[in-house]
C-alpha cells in the first residue's frame, strides 16, 4: 500500500507514521505547542529492593534478565565514550544470545566502534536504531539493509522525546566510569573517565528499568553524583566499560590544515567587525577542527582588547580549559567533555559547569540556554540558496552524520557555518540540500574561504558589514563561485524508500532520509 | 609507442585529483571504466569529458580507466590527455577554456614580497592557493616534481594557468634547467603565464635564451603582453655574475637566491644565521638594484617556526630585499606583515607624497619637502609605501583628510 505524504513547513514531504507510528509534520520554528504531559513510568518501592542498597548483580546479561528485557523492546545507551563504547555491543551481544529479536536500540549518539552492532540487525536481534548513525551504521541504513526506519533526533530533542513520551525507554543501561553499589554514579573519576554523564539523565528518569554499568566501583557514597542511585534497579560490575583514548577523536584538535585556518580566521574577523566579541559575550564552538580554531582566533581577540567571555558552551576541551585558567571566560558550560584536559578542568573547577540537554536544549521545558549564547560556530554537510542546512547526509545521499546538539544550537543570538565552499570537488551550496535539518530562518552566516554570505533576515549584518573589506557575497553569488570551480552537479537519483526521519526539537518531522540506488 | 598510457596519483590520501590508464586496442570501440568519489554528482560530465578528448585525438578503440578522488575538469582533461600522448604521437593540445581573470599581464616592478611555491603536479594544492592572497604564486615544474612526472605535470601547469582563479596573485612559472626548461616554456608561455623562474642561472646566455623563446613563442601565438624573467641566482659563479644576468634581458624584472644549492656549491653548512650567504646576499641585492630590478631572498624552510620566520624577513628587509619565496600558505601572512613598512616609513611617505600632491596642485615642476629636494622615483617609492599600507589596515583611506587637519 502507498504510503500517504504530507507537505510539511519547509516544503519536504513525510509520510503519515514512521515505524508504524503517526508523526507531526515540521510546522514552523516555535508553530507547534503541545499540550500533553510529561510521560511517568511506573512507580517504584524500596520494599523491592535491598534494604542495604546493594543492588549488584553478577554480569550484564543477568542484570538484562532481571530487568525483564523481553522481545521488541526500547534498550537506550549513551555516548560519553565516543568511539571508545565496549558496553553497546555486549548489550547486543548477550540479547544475540538470550535469543531476543526485535529490539529498538535509542542511543544518544553511535559511533564507528558501533559497526558489530550489524550483525545483530542482520540478525534480527535489533529491529531498527533511534540515535545518530555514524559511519558504518548509516551507510548499511541508507543501502535500505535496516528493517524499521531510522529516527534522528537533536540531543535535546532526545530528552524532549523521552520525556514526553514519545520513547518509552524499558531499560537504559549507563557506563559509569565510577559507580556505588547503589547506583549513584559519575563521569569524573575512574580509569575511564569522560567527564559527564548529562546524556542519560533522560534515561534515569523515564526509564522503566536502569542498569549501571562500571568498572571503578567505590564504596557508598560515589560523589558526586551525577546519576542518582534512587532511579537506578541493578549495578554490575565490569573489567572495562571504556577506551578513554578514544573520547579523544581527531575532531578535538585544532585543524592544521591552511585552509580551514584561513576560514577560521575569517570567522573570527566578521565576529569581531560586526561587534559580537564584546566584553561579557557568550560562545559556542562545536567539536571539529575549524570550530576549535575559531575559539582559539576569539581567544586571541580577547586578549588584545582585554575583555572576557562570561560563558563558553562546550563540548569541552585543552583550548577551551586554557581560556578558562587564563581568566578569559568566566565559566565553562560544558553538555560533553572532548579530551582529559576538559575531565581534569570539571573535577577541580567549579566554574567549569556540567550541564545536561535537559538544561541547554529541552524545548519542552520552561526555556533553555540556548538562546542566551550570543554566537554559536556550527558545522554543516550542505547548505542551500534559502540557507537551510543539512548535518546528517551527503550529496550522495548517504546518511554519514548525526544531529548532535545542531539543532538546538540555531536558537543562539547568531548562527555561523564556516565551511569550506567545495570538498572534493562537491559544492556545499546547493539550490535544495539533500537533507533539511535546520530551517533557515535560524541560519544566520556562511562563511568560506572564497566569500561570506549573510541571510537577508539579519539586516542588522549587513548594514554592520556594508563598508567592510571583508569579502560578504550573496550566496547565489558564492553558489556560482563553487559550481565554476567544480561544476554544476548532475541530480542525484534516490530510492523511494524512506530509511529515517530528521525530528525537530519539538518532536515534528523536518525532513526524511531515502535509501541510495548504487 | 606505448599501447598503455597512464597518468596521475593514485592510493590513500589522494585527494582532488586522479589517476588514469588508457588500453590503446584494434576494436571494439571505446570503454570508459569510471570509479569516481564523486560519481554521484559527476558521472556523466566525466564520461562526456574522457569521450570529448578521445575523440579529439582520435581515439577510436580504447579502453580508459578513470580513478577519480573529486579532480575537477582540467585536472581530469590534463591526466587523459597525458595518457592519450603516452599512446599516440600529438602536438595537438586539448585546450579546455580560459577564464577571463587568467588574461591579465602585470607590471615590471608588481609587488613581490611573497611567491607561494605549488609543486606542479599536486593540483590539490594548487585549488586553495589564491585565497590565501600572495602576491604571486609558482607553479613548480623542477625540483618538486620527480623526472618521471615532467611530462605530466606540464599539462596541470598549462591547464592550471589557462582554468584556476588565483584571485589576482600573479602566475609564475618555475621551468627546469636549461635545455628541458626551454621545452617548459611550450607549455606555459602561450597562456599568459606572467613570470618564469629560470633556476640555477650563471649566465647571461641562458636568459638570453629563455628571452628569445618566449618572444617566439609569443609571437607564433599572436601575444604581445609582457612575460618577465626571474633567474634564481644558485652557485657562486651565478653571484659572480649577478649584475650581467640581472641587466642580460628587458624581460628580467627580479633577481632571486636559492641558498640551499648556493651554499651546497660554497661547500659550506646551512646556518641560521647565515654568515656563509652574507656575501651573496649582499651582492645579489646590490646587482638587482644596479639594474633597476627587485631583489627575492631564498625560502624559509622550517613551516612551523613564525617567529624565526618573522626574524629571516626583517633581516632580509633590512638587507634590501623586496621579497620571500613561500613554502606553505601559513608563511605569506607573517612575510606581509614583516614586509610592511615602520610607523617612520609611513609617516616620511605620507608627508612625500602630501608635498607632491601640493606641488602638483600649485603646478610647479619641482617637489621639495622642507629645504629638500625630492626626485620622482622617490614620490612613487612613497606612494608604494603608503598603497602597502592602506592594505594592510595600517592606515586609514581618508588618510589625507586626517592629515591635513
Amino acid at each position: 500500500m502507498a504510503e500517504k505524504f504530507t507537505k510539511n513547513a519547509v516544503g519536504r514531504m513525510i509520510p503519515e507514521k514512521i515505524n508504524g507510528k503517526p508523526v507531526i509534520p515540521f510546522q514552523g520554528v516555535h508553530k507547534y505547542i503541545t499540550d500533553g504531559k510529561r510521560y511517568a513510568p511506573p512507580l517504584s518501592s524500596s520494599a523491592n529492593f535491598p534494604e542495604d542498597g546493594n543492588k549488584q548483580v553478577k554480569d550484564l546479561k543477568t542484570a538484562l534478565k532481571n530487568a525483564g528485557i523481553k522481545d521488541g523492546m526500547t534498550i537506550s545507551t549513551h555516548h560519553h565514550f565516543r568511539n571508545g563504547d565496549l558496553i553497546a555491543n555486549q548489550i547486543f551481544q548477550a540479547a544475540s544470545e538470550m535469543g531476543l529479536k526485535d529490539l529498538v536500540w535509542f542511543p544518544s549518539a553511535s559511533f564507528p566502534c558501533h559497526e558489530p552492532i550489524i550483525d545483530y540487525l542482520k540478525d534480527g536481534t535489533i529491529h531498527h536504531i533511534e540515535g545518530s548513525m555514524n559511519g558504518p551504521l548509516g551507510r548499511f541504513a541508507s543501502q535500505g539493509h535496516m528493517r524499521g526506519e531510522g529516527v534522528l533526533r537533536s540531543h535535546g530533542g532526545r530528552y524532549q522525546a523521552v520525556q514526553d513520551g514519545e520513547v518509552v525507554i524499558d531499560i537504559a543501561v549507563i557506563a559509569a566510569p565510577t559507580a556505588d553499589s547503589f547506583g549513584n554514579a559519575n563521569g569524573l573519576t575512574g580509569e575511564s573517565a569522560c567527564g559527564l554523564l548529562g546524556f542519560a539523565l533522560a534515561d534515569s528518569q523515564y526509564a522503566h528499568k536502569v542498569i549501571v554499568v562500571t568498572d571503578n566501583l567505590v564504596p557508598f557514597p560515589c560523589i558526586p553524583w551525577q546519576i542518582q542511585g534512587n532511579y537506578v534497579d541493578y549495578v554490575v560490575e565490569v573489567d572495562q566499560i571504556g577506551i578513554p583514548d578514544r573520547i579523544i577523536s581527531g575532531t578535538t584538535r585544532i585543524t592544521r590544515s591552511p585552509d580551514r585556518l584561513f576560514i577560521a580566521e575569517l570567522t573570527a574577523k566578521f565576529c569581531d567587525e560586526v561587534g559580537i566579541i564584546k566584553d561579557g559575550f557568550s560562545f559556542q564552538a562545536g567539536a571539529g577542527g575549524t570550530s576549535l580554531a575559531i575559539g582559539n582566533y576569539f581567544g586571541e581577540i580577547m586578549r588584545k582588547k582585554g575583555i572576557k567571555a562570561r560563558f563558553a558552551r562546550g563540548g569541552s576541551n585543552q583550548y577551551l580549559v586554557d581560556m578558562l585558567e587564563e581568566e578569559l571566560i568566566d565559566y565553562i558550560l560544558d553538555g560533553q567533555t572532548f579530551d582529559l584536559a576538559g575531565v581534569r578542568s570539571m573535577r577541580e573547577n567549579p566554574h567549569h559547569v556540567n550541564t545536561s540537554p535537559f538544561t541547554s536544549y529541552n524545548y519542552h521545558g520552561k526555556g533553555n540556554f540556548a538562546g542566551i549564547v550570543d554566537v554559536v560556530i556550527l558545522g554543516a554537510t550542505e547548505v542551500d540558496v534559502n540557507y537551510n542546512a543539512n548535518v546528517v547526509t551527503h550529496s550522495d545521499g548517504y546518511l554519514l552524520h548525526g544531529i548532535g546538539g545542531w539543532q538546538n544550537c540555531l536558537f543562539s543570538k547568531t548562527v555561523i557555518l564556516p565551511i569550506p565552499l567545495f570538498r572534493d570537488r562537491i559544492p556545499i551550496i546547493r539550490d535544495e540540500v539533500t537533507t533539511i535539518c535546520g530551517p533557515g530562518e535560524l541560519i544566520d552566516v556562511i562563511v568560506t574561504e572564497r566569500g561570506i554570505a549573510i541571510n537577508p533576515r539579519r539586516k542588522d549584518l549587513l548594514e554592520k558589514t556594508a563598508n567592510s573589506k571583508l569579502p560578504i557575497m550573496t550566496i547565489e553569488e558564492l553558489k556560482a563561485e563553487g559550481e565554476r570551480i567544480c561544476g554544476v552537479p548532475e541530480p542525484v537519483k534516490l530510492g523511494e524508500r524512506v530509511i529515517a526521519a530528521i525530528n525537530w526539537v519539538d518532536g515534528t518531522v523536518i525532513d526524511v532520509v531515502y535509501q541510495v540506488i548504487e | 609507442m606505448a599501447h598503455i598510457g597512464t597518468a596521475g596519483n593514485q592510493g590513500p590520501g589522494i585527494r582532488s585529483d586522479c589517476y588514469v590508464a588508457l588500453k590503446i586496442k584494434k576494436s571494439g570501440g571505446i570503454k570508459i571504466i569510471l570509479d569516481s568519489k564523486v560519481g554521484a554528482l559527476y558521472k556523466n560530465s566525466i564520461r562526456d569529458l574522457a569521450q570529448q578528448i578521445l575523440d579529439f585525438y582520435k581515439v577510436e578503440h580504447a579502453e580508459l580507466e578513470i580513478i577519480d578522488r573529486g579532480a575537477i575538469s582540467l585536472v581530469l582533461a590534463a591526466r587523459i590527455e597525458t595518457a592519450v600522448k603516452e599512446c599516440l604521437e600529438s602536438d595537438d593540445e586539448f585546450l579546455l577554456d580560459m577564464i577571463l581573470e587568467n588574461q591579465h599581464s602585470t607590471e615590471k616592478d608588481h609587488k613581490r614580497r611573497s611567491r607561494l611555491y605549488l609543486p606542479g603536479n599536486s593540483p590539490k594544492l594548487m585549488l586553495n592557493a589564491g585565497i590565501h592572497k600572495p602576491d604571486a604564486v609558482i607553479l613548480d615544474l623542477e625540483d618538486s616534481v620527480a623526472p618521471d612526472k615532467k611530462a605530466e605535470a606540464r599539462l596541470v601547469v598549462r591547464n592550471s594557468l589557462r582554468g584556476l582563479n588565483f584571485y589576482g596573485a600573479e602566475r609564475m612559472v618555475r621551468i627546469n634547467q636549461l635545455p628541458d626548461g626551454l621545452k617548459d616554456l611550450e607549455y606555459v608561455v602561450p597562456h599568459y603565464v606572467n613570470l618564469i623562474l629560470l633556476p640555477k642561472c650563471e649566465t647571461t646566455d641562458q636568459v638570453k635564451a629563455v628571452d628569445e623563446k618566449i618572444t617566439q613563442l609569443l609571437a607564433e601565438a599572436g601575444l604581445d603582453h609582457p612575460v618577465y624573467i626571474m633567474p634564481i641566482i644558485e652557485s657562486a659563479l651565478g653571484v659572480v655574475n649577478a649584475y650581467q644576468i640581472a641587466s642580460a634581458s628587458e624581460r628580467v624584472a627580479a633577481l632571486a637566491i636559492g641558498l640551499e644549492d648556493y651554499t651546497a656549491d660554497l661547500g659550506a653548512q646551512r646556518t641560521r644565521e647565515g654568515r656563509e650567504s652574507f656575501y651573496a646576499r649582499n651582492q645579489l641585492v646590490n646587482a638587482a638594484k644596479a639594474a633597476g630590478i627587485q631583489a627575492i631572498d631564498s625560502v624559509f624552510s622550517d613551516v612551523a617556526d613564525m617567529e624565526a620566520l618573522r626574524e629571516v624577513v626583517l633581516e632580509a628587509k633590512s638587507l634590501g630585499f623586496d621579497g620571500m619565496g613561500c613554502i606553505h600558505p601559513r608563511q605569506i601572512k607573517v612575510i606581509h606583515e614583516a614586509f610592511a613598512p615602520t610607523e617612520a616609513e609611513i609617516t616620511k611617505a605620507k608627508k612625500i607624497v602630501l608635498a607632491f600632491d601640493e606641488a602638483a596642485e600649485k603646478g610647479l615642476g619641482v617637489v621639495s619637502l622642507g629645504s629638500k629636494m625630492i626626485d620622482l622615483p622617490v614620490v612613487k617609492r612613497a606612494q608604494n609605501t603608503i598603497n602597502i599600507a592602506l592594505e594592510a589596515g595600517l592606515i586609514p583611506e581618508n588618510w589625507k583628510e586626517t592629515e591635513q587637519e
